[in-house]
């Protein structure tokens, strides 16, 4: 058992100690709010210093006049269509709106647009609203409708969603909040799974190519190793899972407190809110915000623990797998043949995950896949924000945990016999074959 | 009391009988030669010995007790495949494969540190294993080898990738550590080594145990009743009972003989006849070399 902990503390260290560690942990929580902040940035920039495009406007029916908008600028030019042409094509302007003289409005086709390059669809569809809206407007004075009895017939609904829980409180939850949490928690959980997987083997083919595993394994056993080296490394994700944690919560604060967001007033009127029931609507923030914030802080510890849990469990079920790869192979180019039916079950859990998993979270194709050990870390995170019966949360648990004893168990035997064969062919026919071996 | 013992140990893997009944004693305080064709399954063996592996049956014993996970202090052990971490520093390195073996922490470092002051090797202490030589890190893994004090140490090939002066360096050590009381197992193609440094040898071939015992014992048993004899003036001897196996001119009158007896008659029958027939100027049994012996012995086995 020392000798596990010491196993542990080498692989901990040896990474921890890298430059590589501090450069990625410190980096990655500042470098992708940046980087996104610098796209939303040129986008807000674009968007406003865009230069007004002028449209000429050739409207042989007459029906027509357009309105200038910030980014269009239309002229009203005279017929015929050649001469038209002729003149958009020397001149710079953005394109040529033709509107054809039979337009009927019952049927309006063939109107064409002229550009010199392709437009982008959004500026055909803001030229496409305006004569809509126009021919709508035709079409009500047509018939006789009166545009302020239609204004009145137009209702807007937003439907409040609200939990009953057991003991009868009132959770208010948005959708679409759950939705990305469990969409972020699912995403998460798959890359850590990868990311450690991969450092696990990339650490066993490099004790095997080097030879030093025979000195190791004459003073542990294989299992020991093994297991230290998945620990070890564990245990290098956790932390830099929790520096990442209290870096982006810094971070979004500074943003926060940049934008002018007080985080403390706003948790405050949420307390407040969950209180009373209702939510009372506080000077700086919107009741939007304020909802889903409430429903963030809500979630929060369910969300946390969980994801630790099949952040843990996930990682030590696919780990240990992909030690027994790194035992099987001498170089991380052998290993892509055994890689498949690992990344398989991954998957089909990542793309579940998309397709119904999130719109349908109590469906049974989400059930199944939140139970089954290795889709349940990156399903159940997908399912945990909307709310999991216990029953099914203990289900899922035991049977990762069951999990991950019987991979660790069927990689422990492939492993203590590959990390000692070298320049063997190997195939899953050879991998049974020492998973059948005795001691 | 016997350092190790192997009684019937026999292992099988799948498709073959990698030790066959094998049995071994090993005194103590000795230099065993361990040796085998490739793939005779002394690797096998060194790793049943080591517990990296386990015999399907036959036992074991270490000065005396079964052996037990609790002896891998006792034993060091340097792999023919030599490796380290690459990119750990030496000191590190050193105290980890230590603490492995069951040292605290504090005699880690100071057992390291001694070793390395041993060898003049103390300014690398700081160096990445991947920034050093062969050789150098050769002697890194000979220090991790033996720095626990273990009782018994078993060195697969350990002078392949030494120069000759480092080759001596370790050579010394590994008398060094006799004298101390340490008993070592070595593993090796090498026939000069054995010739020179083992006192007990056996001979693996084909899963199986072919010979062992003292290295005298074993070339008295091989002695083949032949001598070399330089002589003056060419000469025959009756054909019943002597072979004359080889006959050469050096010089002039000069000649070198090989002669066989056929019999078990004592050396000075032959003296007798000879001076009779020949002016003797040198006589020499000749005893073969554990280089013939070992040829000998593998050729006659894949014979069968």
């Amino acid at each position: 058992m020392n000798k596990i902990l010491l196993i542990i503390q080498r692989e901990f260290l040896n990474r921890v100690q890298k430059k590589s560690f501090l450069i990625a942990t410190i980096l990655l929580p500042l470098v992708f709010p940046a980087l996104m902040a610098i796209l939303i940035y040129v986008f807000i920039q674009q968007q406003e210093n865009a230069k007004q495009e002028v449209v000429d406007v050739l409207d042989e029916s007459g029906l027509f006049t357009f309105e200038d908008s910030k980014k269009y600028k239309y002229i009203e030019i005279s017929g015929p269509l050649e001469k038209a042409k002729t003149v958009y094509q020397e001149g710079d302007h953005f394109a040529l709106l033709v509107i054809p003289k039979e337009l009927e409005i019952s049927k309006p086709e063939g109107i064409s647009m002229f550009t010199k390059i392709n437009p982008s669809p959004s500026a055909i569809e803001s030229i496409e609203d305006q004569i809509e809206t126009q021919i709508r407007d035709q079409k009500l004075s047509d018939y006789k409708i009166d545009k302020q009895v239609l204004e009145n017939l137009k209702t807007n609904v937003s439907i409040n969603s609200i939990n009953l829980s057991d003991d009868g409180k009132e959770k208010s939850s948005d959708t679409k909040v759950l939705f990305g949490l469990g969409f972020g928690a699912g995403i998460l959980i798959y890359m850590f799974i990868f990311i450690y997987g991969m450092q696990i083997m990339q650490g066993v083919i490099e004790e095997k190519t080097s030879k030093v595993v025979e000195v190791i394994v004459s003073s542990v056993r294989p299992f020991q190793l093994m297991m230290g080296k998945i620990v070890g490394i564990a245990s290098v994700g956790l932390l830099q899972f929790v520096i990442w944690i209290v870096l982006i919560g810094v971070v979004s604060t500074a943003i926060f407190a940049m934008f002018g967001i007080d985080v403390n007033a706003q948790q405050q009127a949420i307390m407040e809110a969950n209180q009373t029931g209702s939510f009372a609507s506080s000077g700086a923030a919107s009741p939007e915000m304020q909802k889903m914030l409430g429903v963030l802080s809500d979630k929060f510890l369910m969300m946390a623990s969980s994801f630790l849990f099949y952040f843990l469990g996930g990682y030590l079920l696919y780990g240990s797998l992909f030690a027994a790869v790194g035992s099987a192979v001498d170089s991380p180019s052998e290993a892509q043949q055994f890689m498949l039916p690992i990344t398989i079950p991954l998957l089909v859990a990542y793309f579940g995950l998309f397709t119904f998993i999130l719109n349908d979270p109590h469906g049974s194709g989400s059930f199944w896949l939140s139970v089954i050990p290795f889709t349940s870390p990156i399903a159940m995170m997908g399912r945990i924000p909307f709310g999991v019966p216990w029953p099914e949360l203990l289900l899922s648990m035991a049977l990762l945990i069951g999990g991950f004893i019987f991979t660790t168990w069927i990689a422990g035997r492939i492993y203590r016999v590959g990390i000692l064969m070298h320049g063997t062919k190997v195939n899953y026919k050879v991998l049974t074959k020492w998973f059948m071996m005795k001691g | 009391m016997e350092a190790l013992t192997v009684n019937q140990v026999t292992k099988r893997y799948t498709n073959h009988l990698a030790l066959d009944q094998v049995s071994l004693s090993i005194p103590k305080q000795t230099i065993f030669g361990l040796l085998g064709p490739n793939g005779a399954g002394k690797t096998t063996l060194i790793r049943i010995i080591n517990q990296i592996i386990n015999a399907d049956s036959g036992k074991i014993t270490l000065f005396g007790e079964p052996l037990e996970p609790k002896h891998i202090g006792t034993i060091g052990y340097l792999p023919e495949e030599r490796g380290l971490y690459k990119k750990l520093k030496v000191g590190e390195q050193l105290i980890y494969l230590a603490q492995l073996k069951g040292l605290s922490r504090k005699d880690a470092i100071e057992k390291s540190k001694a070793w390395i002051k041993k060898f003049e090797i103390a300014d690398w202490w700081n160096k990445k294993v991947e920034d050093l030589s062969k050789g150098m890190a050769q002697k890194v893994q000979f220090i991790s080898t033996v720095m626990h004090e273990p009782r018994l140490i078993i060195l697969d090939e350990p002078f392949s990738g030494f120069d000759p002066v480092n080759a001596k360096l370790i050579t010394d050590e590994i008398l060094e550590l006799k004298e101390k009381g340490c008993t070592i197992i070595f593993s090796t193609h090498r026939m000069e080594t054995v010739e020179d440094l083992c006192d007990h040898i056996a001979l693996i071939n084909k899963s199986q145990k072919i010979l062992e015992g003292s290295k005298k014992q074993v070339k008295e048993t091989y002695r083949s009743n032949t001598f070399t004899v330089e002589h003056k003036g060419a000469f025959s001897l009756p054909s019943d009972t002597y072979e004359l196996v080889e006959q050469k001119n050096t010089e002039d009158t000069y000649f070198k003989s090989t002669v066989r007896m056929k019999g078990s008659e004592s050396p000075n029958r032959l003296i007798r006849d000879l001076t009779e027939v020949t002016e003797v100027h040198s006589f020499v049994e000749k005893i073969p070399t554990m280089s013939e012996i070992f040829i000998t012995l593998v050729k006659g086995g894949s014979d069968e």
